[in-house]
């Protein structure tokens, strides 16, 4: 138990670095990467790019040893493979909202340690919209499918 | 203006990838944000104690990094109405999306998911429709 916490707070603090390192914490430089026609900076594709590598490499030897993580029972990955309108219109809803805010849940998370209210606020509008978004489930089993 | 940082954001971009490699090899999960913070927000998922810690490092990272003589740029150039609303629409997209950034950007892809092969051109691709016309259209 205690390795497990250990660990995740140390994973989630190497996260957090390359947040801060990357620049992704900060939404001037996300919106600026969304700018193409103003002050377009595209460093947003290097994060991507830098992160994409290392991990399809990583899982890809992780997976190719077939065994299992060391501190659980097994791999968890999503068990949803089907493309479906749920999926296509919250990524165009959350699309929006990141062009609208400068902020998406992975910056917004470390950027809370630099202690601006703005941060706190987009936090806590993000949360209401992931209560709000389950409430939707609750009512509606499939809002998409409607 | 920001200025365009390759070198820093590529490395950057690796230590997260490097932390999605370790969760994977040691928790056996995906590192995206949005279902690690889900399992947080009330009612509290059952493994939420390791999904407390991957956030309390994420957060105390950055001090860290400030402490060892780093610099973090930070500017918000957008209104608090806006960030307010803003928060909401992620939250409600990142949850019928299943994903952000972080999970189907880079884990996602990185595993070839074809659902996050959609995903990641799509919230892309209105994210720039959206600075578009707030920056150009609308003038703000």
């Amino acid at each position: 138990m205690m390795n497990k916490l250990v660990s995740a707070l140390l994973i989630g603090g190497l996260f957090g670095l390359g947040i801060a390192v990357s620049g992704m914490a900060n939404p001037a430089k996300v919106l600026n990467f969304f700018d193409l026609f103003g002050s377009w900076d595209p460093s947003l594709a290097f994060v991507m790019g830098g992160g994409l590598t290392i991990a399809a490499i990583g899982y890809r030897l992780l997976f190719a040893a077939r065994r299992g993580p060391v501190l659980a029972e097994a791999f968890s990955l999503p068990a949803k493979k089907r493309i479906d309108a749920e999926l296509v219109g919250g990524a165009a809803i959350f699309g929006v909202g990141w062009g609208i805010a400068g902020f998406c849940p992975g910056g917004a998370v470390p950027a809370l340690g630099l202690g601006h209210v703005e941060t706190v606020l987009f936090l806590a509008a993000m949360i209401a919209g992931i209560v709000i978004a389950r409430w939707i489930r609750m009512v509606l089993p499939h809002p998409a499918a409607a | 203006m920001t200025d365009f940082t390759p070198w820093q954001s590529m490395l950057g971009g690796a230590l997260i990838g490097l932390s999605a490699v370790l969760l994977m090899a040691l928790h056996g999960r995906i590192a995206g944000m949005t279902g690690i913070l889900s399992g947080v927000v009330p009612p509290l998922a059952p493994d939420w104690p390791w999904r407390a810690a991957f956030l309390v490092g994420a957060v105390l990272a950055p001090l860290v990094y400030i402490a060892a003589g780093g610099t973090i740029a930070f500017s918000v150039p957008v209104s608090t109405p806006a960030l307010a609303i803003g928060g909401v629409i992620v939250g409600i997209g990142v949850s019928f999306g299943n994903g952000c950034p972080s999970g189907h950007g880079i884990c996602g892809i990185a595993r070839l998911s074809p659902r996050s092969l959609v995903a990641v051109p799509v919230f892309m691709a209105t994210a720039f429709l959206t600075v578009l016309v707030t920056r150009h259209l609308l003038g703000a």
